[in-house]
């Protein structure tokens, strides 16, 4: 049972950044951007997903590193003072070095900085926020961050309209005396196939024919594209989700009715709806942004904190549960108390002129 | 559990287009017009509310009928 408790550490802030450019998912072409299966209106009507932002240009660690100036500024913070930076992603800027290198020296924090990688998705905030929180619990480290999202892809390709680009920041600070974090995890690795890229890697690496586009589900792809089983994903998701809250309810003896808020994974509205009915939770208690951001994989959880409950919540005491799920397969949900939290407005950002990056 | 006349009246109310009198326990479902994988995912949400089993891609996969899917569901209860 892989139940965690973090005490003496508490959340400061998170912010989120998205491109400025909004792509609507009404004028999709069956065949092209989603299968010909099915019509726009109906991917709409299943998936909640309205409209996203997309850039050809700004990766992940761009947007996360907007989201990051932005609650930095906010907070107040001195940088000098931030000692740790965990970036979860599987759009890396590189193969190598970890962007979470290239960030600490782009965010000018101290060369004293503790940074890695964690190559999740949809359940990668809640495992990057175990993995601050316990670099914080001892106070050894006074002030991290969690940079987490997804965005442009290695390969260009026809974006799958299902999903948004999204970075984000979380803030953590040592607080002694705070509540902390209550966490649940769980790992299913034979499901590995339900969301996968076969090619790119050291097991398929890129060949010729990983460009190759072949038929599937009536939509053109190659290899190095992401390939979902989508029945599969769903009915793990419908099942998983609500026995991790449970879990981690019983575990830590609380009622998950008495969450002020329970955030999902943004995974599609269908799929979120029945985990909510499953769970008897008052929809009110749920906030969603995936009809205005898609499935924005690791950033969906703060984005949709920031998104929809900036100027709700922030200066009084708030108990939150997350629960994210995906990609692994794999899971965690995370009871979490707030108060004096900093929430700024979501960062819009740009399409990079000058490419922040590697010039050969 | 639910009779199979029951299960292909459920069965039938996840399609918004298609005459509920075009579904029997004998129907190809991937026949009709309006199938896809999207309502694929309202079956499954339904079997899960109706009958408590998460039914997975392969599942579908092995019926041709809306009776193949009962009876699969049926052999995990």
């Amino acid at each position: 049972m892989a139940f965690i408790e973090f005490k003496n550490v508490r959340i400061a802030g998170i912010s989120a950044g998205v491109p400025i450019n909004v792509v609507s998912n009404y004028t999709l072409k069956s065949g092209e951007d989603i299968s010909s299966d099915y019509t726009p209106e109906a991917f709409v009507e299943t998936t909640g997903v309205k409209e996203r932002r997309c850039s050809e240009t700004l990766t992940t660690s761009d947007l996360c590193y907007a989201a990051a100036e932005k609650l930095i500024a906010e907070l107040g913070w001195d940088k000098s003072e931030i000692e740790a930076l965990v970036f979860v992603s599987q759009t890396a800027d590189y193969f190598l070095p970890a962007t979470a290198c290239i960030l600490q020296d782009r965010l000018g924090l101290p060369k004293e900085c503790y940074a890695e990688d964690v190559a999740l998705g949809c359940s990668g905030w809640v495992y990057g926020l175990s993995n601050v929180a316990s670099l914080v619990s001892s106070g050894a480290i006074k002030k991290a961050l969690l940079l987490a999202g997804d965005a442009k892809k290695r390969v260009k390709m026809v974006r799958d309209p299902l999903f948004g680009d999204a970075g984000t920041a979380t803030a953590l600070e040592y607080a002694e005396g705070s509540k902390g974090f209550q966490f649940h995890f769980g790992t299913d690795g034979s499901g590995f196939e339900a969301i996968i890229t076969p090619d790119g890697g050291s097991r398929n690496q890129v060949s010729l024919q990983s460009f190759e586009l072949h038929d599937h589900d009536g939509k053109m792809k190659h290899r190095l594209q992401t390939f979902m089983n989508g029945m599969d994903v769903f009915s793990f998701g419908i099942t998983t989700a609500p026995k991790s809250v449970k879990k981690l309810a019983e575990h830590f003896d609380f009622n998950y009715l008495d969450a002020d808020y329970v955030i999902f994974h943004q995974a599609n509205m269908k799929m979120n709806n029945q985990i909510v009915k499953k769970l008897k939770l008052d929809p009110e208690r749920v906030p969603s942004c995936m009809y205005q951001f898609g499935n924005t994989s690791s950033a969906s959880i703060p984005l949709t904190i920031v998104s929809q409950l900036k100027g709700k919540f922030e200066n009084k005491s708030t108990k939150f549960i997350c629960c994210g799920f995906g990609v692994g397969l794999s899971w965690g949900t995370v009871a979490i108390e707030t108060n004096n939290i900093v929430i700024p407005s979501i960062v819009e950002v740009k399409d990079n002129e000058d490419n922040y990056g590697y010039k050969l | 559990m639910k009779t199979l006349e029951e299960f292909v009246a459920l069965f039938a109310e996840q399609f918004d287009e298609t005459d509920a009198s075009e579904f029997a326990p004998e129907t190809d479902f991937r026949e009709l017009d309006e199938w896809s994988s999207l309502i694929g995912l309202s079956i499954i949400a339904m079997v899960d509310e109706e009958f408590g089993i998460a039914l997975k891609g392969n599942d579908f996969r092995q019926a041709t009928t809306i009776s193949d899917l009962y009876e699969i569901i049926k052999s995990k209860q």
